[in-house]
């Protein structure tokens, strides 16, 4: 069967070299008869070369999901983890003490069965779920909870050199773990931390196999071990990563038999792949083609808004936007609806403060985006005594949740160019821009795009919002924001460990950095995915994270 | 001739000790550093010392380069910080599906692009000599990434008959079958430029010896026409045509950057852009190592062919 074509083959190629290398002059009417015979033998090569790779339309095995991820992984280790892109698969291999409810950004109880805080907020009791064991047959106890986070914190740790791990500062605030009994430990914190509970249901706040930590050392990131759904079973570099059910699943066994992550870094590829049926599901599809999706029969689009923000950093400190009408106009003048419909196709909605409306519990609902008024923002730019001085504008070439950052920068240097200001762009790569933005905008540049992904509202204000967050102090307020309400509110926001209050000052912190504008708030990205209709119980999550527990694939 | 290749092998070493050196200077001059690529967001300059500080880049540059150097004289390429793997493994592992499909472009490059530019000679300004011609400046003025997503397109997408992507089937496969279908797509967008290039060159290579007044001999001698074009004709052109094929040798595996992503093929170049675009210096220079090893062996080879070829390189060279 395979070789009655090649040999074929082999003949007609002969065929067709002799053929062409009868050279020298000869009758007219024989060349071109040669020529045709010439052309016919390598169009028969050409079909015979074919056939013998023809295959079946291509379709992926039951009960298997293939999943189009948009990079290589870099690290199985959770808390070694620092990209959405990892974090994808770890949700899947990994619990933590707690987890968000599915479809919304409330923490629910996971390896914890329950937990207590103390009055002054810095005594966190957790009582553990008892006979989970981890895909290496250990089992989960209190000693696993502190051998992770001390593994993580704590430089004299024997294990500490298995990292290192960049996100360890989301539990700088935890002071120790005590191992109360087999099943109970406590966090004493070193001053009251309300997001603790949210960082732990974070990636980083995943629970290793402390077993196959010390047996794999510095490559347990390759050969990662949990308590998850799904147990690890391959990684090859560059090609996929391979999970299989875990049948002893303390939250019910998936029925999935395996998911394999396929990473395919070039978003056209990986359109073409999902159109060409060989991957199951694929995530962060480009804008572009989502229409196409829609349109598309055997196909199921999601969208789901995130836990994301994107906005225009503002200099206070130096240049024109120290005047707060300045600022306001910037924000009067960028026309979000068409930002939204025409550079991001629908994929992310407008955004009106700087927390994310999925924050539901803290979300200012009575807040309205700035409307698009080039009036109002002239009027205010003249009042300000603008003289048309050059603003520089930092555009980065494309970033984690940067979304369209160069036609973002293109779009907004048009709208505010419509309102008489002179705004000039320099782009950069995005480490670059990085190194560019987070020292802060100093002198050098007015505005700058930035945005952030997050797990809890305080991250952001917390982050970039506060004085003491001015980079000079080590925070990201790169554009020295400054308002002493803000900064009490936010450190109020901390202490209080009661949610509904919390959700109260945080309402009011973004109705004041709303009128203070020291951002242009631009848009809330929807994450979006597709999927093939043979996958079944597929939901995106609020938190962008991908659980697949009980996602099913019928034909 | 072996006290030659002797010599040659001998010269790879300070070619490369000077690239490490470049690699390494240029690396640590672009701005960023791994810390900022690995924290994103969160690249707070304490969190970036700290984490430097780990990685054991707080050392002087000169420091951090005679430690790389020490290490990779004893076998040690070192770690990656973006992989968390030892390098050596990774560029290894990288590198032979990069050779693979390099290897598979580089012959169809000049198996094809020879034939193409003997028989365009052969037939000067006849329909095939045009077609060739045409064919050729299109290939050479085409860009292949733009080729290479139109023939996923087609042979993937539209007709099914190829896969898309990858080097082996995601679920099975994995037998030589399996990676020969994937190959045909990236293999062939690789080669398209360098296919033309070579055709050219042999076009006009081979005119020029056709004119030369031991061909009309061999002609005259009653030779078999085919004979004449491949043992006399294709042997003196191959002289000055087999350099140019080295270099697209060189060529094919710096394509490979851009092929590999298109065509998801996990081999070395995707590695180094994900590498450069996270600031992982000892990866790039692992992998830089290795191209560029590859790249002067190959040259090297070219050389040596081409002493086989032509009697009078030999006496010139003296060996």
């Amino acid at each position: 069967m395979v070789w009655i074509p090649t040999r074929l083959k082999a003949l007609y190629l002969m065929g067709a070299i002799r053929g062409t290398l009868q050279l020298r002059p000869r009758p007219r009417l024989r060349s071109r008869y040669s020529f045709l015979k010439i052309v016919c033998c390598w169009l028969l090569a050409v079909f015979c070369f074919f056939g013998f790779f023809h295959r079946a339309n291509a379709q992926t095995p039951e009960n298997i999901l293939i999943v189009g991820q948009i990079a290589e992984p870099k690290s199985m280790d959770p808390h070694a983890a620092t990209a959405l892109n990892d974090f994808r698969i770890l949700m899947n291999m990994y619990d933590g003490l707690v987890r968000y409810k599915p479809g919304t950004l409330e923490i629910e109880p996971a390896l914890a069965k329950a937990w207590t805080i103390s009055k002054d907020g810095k005594h966190y009791t957790f009582t553990l779920r008892q006979g989970v064991k981890f895909h290496d047959g250990t089992e989960f106890t209190a000693e696993a909870v502190k051998f992770n986070f001390e593994r993580m914190l704590n430089d004299t740790h024997p294990y500490h050199k298995t990292g290192p791990f960049p996100l360890a500062f989301f539990f700088s605030v935890v002071e120790s773990v005590i191992v109360k009994g087999r099943y109970s430990v406590e966090f004493v914190l070193k001053e009251p931390f309300a997001p603790f509970l949210s960082n732990l249901a974070y990636p980083t706040g995943l629970i290793v196999s402390p077993a196959a930590v010390k047996k794999h050392g510095k490559a347990f990131g390759r050969q990662p071990v949990g308590t998850g759904a799904f147990q690890f079973a391959e990684w090859q570099g560059n090609q996929k990563v391979v999970i299989t059910r875990n049948t002893a699943y303390w939250d019910s066994a998936p029925t999935l038999e395996a998911v394999i992550f396929r990473p395919i870094t070039d978003a056209n590829t990986r359109v073409a792949e999902m159109l060409a049926g060989g991957i199951d599901l694929m995530v962060e599809v480009p804008p572009d083609n989502l229409a196409m999706f829609e349109k598309a029969k055997d196909v199921t689009v999601y969208q789901q808004t995130g836990p994301h923000v994107w906005f225009l950093i503002l200099n206070m400190k130096h240049g024109p936007f120290k005047d707060k009408r300045m600022r306001q106009a910037v924000n009067y003048a960028i026309n979000k609806q068409a930002l939204v419909n025409n550079v991001l196709q629908g994929t992310a909605v407008i955004a009106a403060g700087p927390t994310p409306p999925v924050f539901t519990w803290a979300y200012n609902e009575s807040l309205q985006p700035y409307p698009y008024d080039p009036e109002k923002a002239r009027k205010l730019i003249k009042a300000a005594g603008y003289q048309g001085e050059k603003l520089t504008f930092y555009v980065t070439e494309g970033g984690s949740g940067m979304l369209e950052p160069v036609a973002m920068g293109t779009a907004i240097q048009a709208d505010l160019a419509k309102v008489g200001l002179k705004v000039v762009i320099e782009s950069y790569e995005w480490n670059t821009f990085l190194g560019k933005v987070n020292p802060g905008l100093g002198e050098k540049a007015d505005m700058a795009e930035m945005a952030w992904m997050i797990n809890d509202p305080d991250t952001l204000p917390y982050l970039a919002l506060r004085t003491a967050a001015w980079p000079d102090k080590g925070g990201f307020n790169s554009g020295y924001y400054t308002n002493p309400e803000v900064d009490a509110l936010l450190k109020a926001a901390r202490k209080t460990t009661d949610q509904a209050q919390r959700g109260q000052l945080y309402r009011k912190v973004q109705a004041i950095v709303h009128d203070d504008a020291p951002w242009a708030f631009i848009a809330h990205w929807q994450q979006n995915a597709v999927a093939h209709h043979s996958v079944k119980g597929f939901q995106l999550q609020p938190s962008f994270f991908l659980l697949l527990k009980d996602v099913q694939k019928q034909r | 001739m072996l006290t030659y290749i002797g010599y040659r092998l001998l010269a790879i070493t300070p070619v490369l000790l000077g690239l490490s050196l470049l690699v390494f200077l240029v690396m640590a001059l672009i701005p960023g550093d791994p810390a900022t690529a690995i924290l994103g967001n969160f690249a707070t300059p304490e969190n970036v010392a700290r984490l430097n500080q780990q990685l054991g880049l707080d050392k002087s540059l000169a420091e951090q380069y005679f430690i790389w150097l020490s290490h990779l004289v004893q076998g040690d390429w070192g770690r990656s910080y973006s992989l968390n793997r030892l390098v050596l493994d990774e560029v290894l592992e990288r590198f032979h599906a990069t050779l693979i499909l390099a290897g598979a472009a580089w012959l169809l490059c000049s198996v094809f692009g020879l034939l193409a530019g003997v028989i365009a000679a052969v037939r000067q300004y006849s329909w095939i000599d045009k077609i060739v011609t045409f064919v050729v400046l299109v290939g050479i003025s085409m860009p292949a990434f733009w080729l290479g997503l139109l023939l996923i397109m087609l042979f993937a997408v539209e007709w099914q008959w190829l896969p898309a992507s990858g080097m082996y089937a995601i679920y099975g496969g994995g037998d030589i079958r399996d990676l020969l279908t994937h190959l045909v797509l990236p293999a062939l967008t690789l080669s398209i430029v360098a296919m033309g290039v070579v055709a050219r060159l042999t076009r006009s290579a081979m005119l020029e010896v056709l004119r030369l007044d031991y061909i009309r001999t061999a002609r005259a001698k009653g030779l078999k026409e085919h004979r004449v074009v491949f043992r006399h004709a294709l042997k003196a052109a191959l002289v000055n045509i087999i350099p140019v094929m080295a270099i697209q040798a060189g060529f094919v595996l710096g394509g490979a950057v851009y092929i590999e992503t298109v065509f998801q093929w996990p081999g070395i170049g995707r590695m180094l852009v994900n590498a450069i675009a996270s600031r992982d210096i000892l990866l790039v220079q692992g992998g830089v190592l290795m191209v560029a090893t590859a790249y002067v062996l190959f040259n090297l080879c070219a050389d040596i062919a081409q002493h086989a070829l032509d009697p009078r390189l030999r006496l010139r060279n003296r060996i």
